[in-house]
């Protein structure tokens, strides 16, 4: 377990520096900055909204510019970013000739990835909830503090950051494969714009693609309309995001415990 | 028990595919020694420092680390060894001291470890330079500082001098000197060139084709060189052609000198009296013993 954690904090320490690093940082700052100040701009036109309905408005016009595209867009490009580092400096070969288990490695690099999406998440929700005080600071007449969203921000977030882990499982098994920019970075692309078009299609078996997950939860969250009791964390497409990573980890393990360091 | 070699393989073979890299290859690496691991491009050294890695998977039973089987004691044989395999693997955007923390603290070793190899090394000045920007020679450097850094028993260095300055090429000689003689470490050491690690090596393997040719100390293979007379006059055809009729063993000639086995000083005497009989003039006869770098040739290019 210590190395583990060694490795785990080894990845902090290595991609702290890194644009995969404060694109999961600055990603929610920049967007919740931006949103905020078109609500602030188009205060009169909102004013008579109720503080629910509100908060609903706000939250999802951050869910659905970030859902739809940008948190897949997201976890690929941090993906490769991570395994990148080892493929531009040649380092794989010294990571594995340490005496640390091979797991530990593996495992560590993928659940850095996957603490990125979640940093993501969480700041979002954190700033989603100052800046919505933000808001109201500036403009007194929406009143955002006569509700509170926290719940309903969790479980939005909560789910959203479920229904990436299938595609980053399967993003991680495409860098580990590919010493390469374009393979997963394209194949990746492509698939996020199929997931897009198939959820919005609603095609019969979009429940079985993992790239159509973050889009099925951003429909299932519009369709709630804030109703929080409407909101499920764990449906069918969260629980086969969670199926298909878990697959997809065992899977990339034996790949990594047979890879050939040439 | 362990036994006196550092490493040991055993008739050890690997594939790439169809092709064979490393043929039924037997090293012995004795503790405390300087092994040098010679061999022309593409001959499988990397390949074997690779699989005593364990990076490259071995057959069961095949090699050993200080006499423990490395497939099945594969962290314990890693926690005594080092290394440096081709260019260093280095992560370019981090400082050279944050390469050296990053390692520090997988390893679990104090940081402040860091400078002490840094100033071992010679980068000390360079400690919060990226290492992207680092020349070939600082990037050396930092590969064997951070081989170093956790005082392994066992170092493999790949062609460590590759990219370094005659300066650094020294001083990388009179450190693996100095960590075998005060720290008792065992140094296996690769190279394309004799030349380079003759003066360090205590031991030599010499490897090509993937097939181990000659094994043993440096004395063993200088041994193996075989004393010739070369001889200078101002006639060489005639030269060559008078010694052919009296009999005597011509190694090789060409225009500037004549090599002839060496049998004694009597025979030299003989032979100069021979040649000054028939007219010519003799500039120069000495005895000469084939240099190494032309014996390691002459060895990888039978098979």
């Amino acid at each position: 377990m210590r190395s583990f954690f060694v490795s785990l904090s080894s990845e902090f320490y290595k991609s702290r520096k890194t644009l995969a690093f404060w694109s999961a940082v600055l990603l929610p700052v920049l967007i919740c900055v931006l949103i905020s100040w078109g609500f602030v701009a188009k205060a009169d036109k909102l004013v008579n909204d109720p503080a629910p309905l509100l908060w609903f408005r706000y939250i999802s016009a951050i869910i659905g510019v970030m859902g739809v595209l940008l948190l897949p867009v997201l976890v690929i490009y941090n993906t490769y970013s991570i395994t990148n580092m080892e493929y531009k400096g040649d380092t794989w070969k010294s990571l594995f000739s340490l005496p640390l288990p091979k797991l530990s490695i593996y495992a560590s690099k993928y659940l850095y990835i996957v603490f990125l999406t979640l940093l993501t998440m969480a700041l979002f929700s954190l700033l989603i909830i100052a800046t919505g005080h933000g808001i109201e600071f500036l403009k007194p007449q929406l009143k955002f503090s006569a509700y509170n969203p926290n719940e309903l921000i969790f479980k939005f977030f909560t789910k959203l950051f479920l229904s990436s882990i299938g595609i980053i499982s399967i993003q991680f098994l495409m860098n580990l494969m590919w010493n390469d920019f374009l393979k997963p970075f394209g194949i990746g692309f492509v698939l996020t714009i199929l997931g897009i078009i198939t959820s919005q299609l609603k095609w019969d078996y979009v429940n079985f693609f993992p790239y159509a997950y973050p889009n099925l939860t951003v429909q299932n969250i519009m369709q709630s309309k804030g109703g929080i009791d409407k909101i499920a964390i764990f449906d069918q497409a969260i629980y086969n995001s969670l199926i298909c990573g878990v697959a997809v980890f065992i899977i990339g393990y034996f790949m990594v415990a047979r890879k050939t360091i040439k | 028990m362990e036994n006196s070699y550092a490493i040991e393989t055993v008739g050890l073979t690997y594939n790439f595919g169809a092709q064979t890299v490393v043929k039924d290859l037997s090293l012995q690496v004795p503790k405390g020694s300087i092994y040098g691991f010679l061999g022309p491009n593409g001959a499988g050294k990397t390949t074997t420092i690779k699989i005593l890695l364990n990076l490259l998977k071995s057959p069961a039973d095949q090699v050993f680390i200080f006499g423990k089987e490395i497939n099945s004691n594969r962290i314990a044989s890693l926690k005594r060894m080092g290394a440096l395999v081709e260019q260093p693997a280095i992560y370019g955007h981090l400082t050279g001291k944050e390469n050296l923390v990053n390692r520090c603290l997988l390893l679990g070793i104090r940081k402040s470890k860091c400078d002490e190899m840094l100033e071992l090394v010679g980068l000390k000045d360079a400690a919060n330079k990226k290492a992207g920007k680092y020349s070939l020679g600082m990037k050396q450097r930092l590969g064997i500082a951070l081989a170093l850094v956790s005082d392994p028993e066992l170092l493999l260095l790949d062609e460590p001098t590759n990219g370094l300055d005659p300066n650094g090429i020294i001083e990388i000689r009179n450190l693996m000197i100095e960590l075998t003689a005060k720290h008792n470490k065992t140094i296996l050491v690769s190279s394309h060139l004799l030349a380079e690690i003759e003066r360090t090596a205590t031991h030599v393997g010499i490897i090509n084709k993937g097939e181990l040719l000659f094994q043993g100390t440096i004395s063993e293979l200088q041994d193996l060189s075989k004393v010739s007379v070369k001889i200078e006059t101002n006639d060489q055809a005639k030269a060559v052609q008078l010694l052919a009729s009296t009999g005597v063993e011509i190694v090789q000639h060409d225009e500037h000198s004549i090599a002839i086995a060496f049998k004694n000083r009597e025979d030299m005497g003989h032979i100069n009296t021979l040649l000054v009989q028939h007219g010519l003039t003799v500039y120069s006869l000495a005895k000469e013993r084939k240099d190494l770098e032309h014996l390691f040739l002459d060895i990888t290019s039978k098979n």
